[in-house]
């Protein structure tokens, strides 16, 4: 998929963000923005997968340790086509399949459940070595968050990952610099980031946009080039991407959008899906 | 019983291990740099290559063996109760019992029989955390025959287990031809009329000496052994209720959360009779050798014959 079509399917992802935390009245749109082009890389370009068969045991997986981002995840996957787009809008909502947080089982293309921060990438980890132990060429990508990144469970993780060398694992840290407290810097600063994972006999690769795909594109396919150490993509990102008034505030990291705000976001976005159409 | 044989049951989990990991090429053992003391070295010599030892960070451990599970292992995560259901409380409730994953958590060195080290490692909380857990299954076995055989049937069972093993040797009073494991079934180990000792783990080699105490004096006990404490035998307990109409309950554990609060629940609830938890009152633990805080606890047949005396009037 070119660079266009991804940022167009970006758009959709976005859109479905908005639909979902709108409709829940909550939730975390902020973090899911960040991530947004990340999430469309990973399910569009990137990862080995087939919405028709979401238990095939060769296929990739996903931990969201920033469960939190669930929205933004789920978006892709009904972009993706693992169930239907329209299912956004349930998100929250008794009875629906999409929790608050990532749950294993409730639905397809789930691979764990998540959201206590820091405890993703262990199972990321174990799955990575699971797949090392059975001969599987498949591959184990989780999304971290630069605020959980001071959980002590990730370091532990990461010196297991190190030290047994799980290349066919990629951890990326979310930058976007921003924890519900303030800026990450001024609440408990995890930098440098890329120091530490390398520390942790990482490959560590910087992103210095990752809302950019052919920067995405450039990192995803170094990692793959790695055979030894397990891989640490540190991507820079806009907290709040794709919506004006969320970009760069801490203050939208869990709060949804009112029927005006969500007014302003859909126009937003479509706006620039028109833009896009015409290039 | 001095003449008895006795085995601590983290050397059975050990044992279990060695016996399970040759017919079951899926089975891996983590452990979190206790291997010597949770006895899984002995798995460890057998399959070095399926015992992944995940350093001291047992919530990693317990995420790993979440991730492990997930791609067809069964990973049996092995340190102290206090650690494993203490430390990682959080991993094993998120991680593994809210996916519901095939892990078996092997806790070793639980109660003040851990002995010597003291309060810090003495953990009588593990059944209560463990237990409002939705979907753990716990099993706390009373000897070696029980804990091998729970073992084997946690591995044969799909969710999570959480098995309770002690470090003090204790009888081995299970070893007959006709002896029968089901998970979440108890068993009636001495017939009796005046009241019921339901008892749990080491409490259960304990409670035959405490019977055995109270025939002497006059007072016809009923024991039953209960080593699946959740899902709980509710039957045999109200059986027991109706039948002898006073319960008491013994467990190397706090009295709050575990077996007797289990007890209590499906007592109140079914058929209330007067009932007493013998266990370790709302304090914690301190150094000494194991059988001197079993008896300074109360927590020997001795101590559990004379709280039951007392409470009876005899």
């Amino acid at each position: 998929m070119d660079k266009l079509e991804l940022q167009k399917k970006a758009l959709q992802v976005r859109k479905g963000i908005i639909e979902g935390v709108h409709s829940a009245k909550c939730g975390h749109p902020g973090g899911s923005l960040s991530a947004a082009d990340l999430f469309t890389y990973l399910y569009f370009e990137e990862m080995n997968i087939d919405p028709k068969h979401p238990d095939d045991p060769e296929r990739d997986r996903f931990v969201l340790s920033k469960g939190h981002t669930a929205p933004g995840l789920y978006s892709a996957l009904a972009n993706r086509g693992y169930f239907p787009v329209e299912e956004l809008k349930t998100l929250r909502h008794v009875g629906s399949n999409l929790q608050g947080h990532p749950c294993l089982g409730h639905t397809p293309g789930v691979d764990m459940s998540s959201g206590s921060l820091g405890q993703g990438i262990s199972a990321a980890v174990g799955m990575a070595l699971g797949a090392k132990r059975k001969g599987s060429s498949l591959r184990v990508y989780t999304l971290l968050g630069d605020g959980e990144i001071e959980e002590g469970q990730v370091w532990e993780a990461a010196m297991f990952a190190g030290f047994r060398k799980l290349s066919n694992l990629v951890v990326i840290v979310d930058n976007n610099g921003l924890q519900i407290d303030g800026p990450i810097d001024e609440v408990n600063s995890p930098y440098p980031i890329d120091k530490k994972f390398e520390a942790f006999n990482f490959n560590v690769i910087n992103v210095a946009d990752g809302n950019d795909f052919d920067q995405l594109r450039d990192a995803f396919a170094k990692a793959r080039e790695e055979k030894e150490r397990p891989t640490a993509i540190i991507m820079k990102t806009l907290k709040g991407k794709g919506v004006s008034y969320m970009e760069g505030s801490v203050g939208w990291h869990g709060k949804a959008p009112n029927d005006a705000e969500y007014e302003i976001a859909m126009n937003e976005l479509n706006e620039e899906e028109k833009r896009l159409c015409q290039m | 019983m001095s003449d008895v044989k006795k085995v601590a049951t983290r050397a059975s989990y050990g044992a279990a291990l060695v016996e399970l990991g040759k017919e079951y090429d899926n089975l891996l053992v983590l452990d979190a740099d206790l291997a010597a003391a949770t006895q899984t070295a002995v798995f460890k010599k057998e399959f070095p290559d399926r015992h992944i030892d995940c350093g001291i960070a047992e919530a990693n451990m317990m995420g790993v063996a979440a991730g492990l599970s997930t791609m067809g292992f069964v990973p049996f995560c092995s340190s102290f109760a206090m650690f494993a259901a203490g430390r990682a409380y959080e991993q094993v409730r998120n991680s593994i019992g809210y996916p519901h994953l095939n892990v078996k958590i092997g806790a070793t060195h639980a109660g003040i029989s851990v002995g010597e080290d003291g309060a810090t490692h003495q953990c009588n909380e593990d059944i209560a955390l463990m237990r409002a857990i939705p979907g753990m299954t716990i099993i706390n076995p009373a000897d070696d025959v029980e804990a091998r055989a729970a073992v084997r049937a946690a591995y044969m069972m799909q969710g999570p287990v959480y098995l309770r093993f002690g470090r003090l040797a204790v009888p081995v009073i299970n070893d007959r031809p006709d002896y029968h494991f089901e998970v979440g079934k108890g068993e009636i180990l001495r017939d009796g009329s005046d009241c019921t000792i339901i008892a749990t783990g080491l409490e259960v080699a304990e409670s035959i000496t405490a019977c055995d105490i109270l025939a002497a004096n006059g007072i016809s006990a009923q024991l039953v052994n209960i080593h699946t404490i959740k899902p709980i035998d509710r039957k045999i307990i109200v059986e027991a209720a109706k039948k002898t109409g006073r319960i008491f309950t013994a467990e190397e554990h706090s009295v709050i959360g575990g077996l007797g609060s289990a007890v209590a629940e499906v007592l109140c609830e079914e058929f209330p009779v007067k009932m007493s938890r013998i266990g370790v009152e709302d304090t914690f633990g301190e150094s000494g050798p194991a059988l001197e805080l079993l008896h300074k606890y109360c927590l020997d047949g001795e101590g559990i014959a004379k709280r039951i005396m007392s409470e009876l009037g005899r």
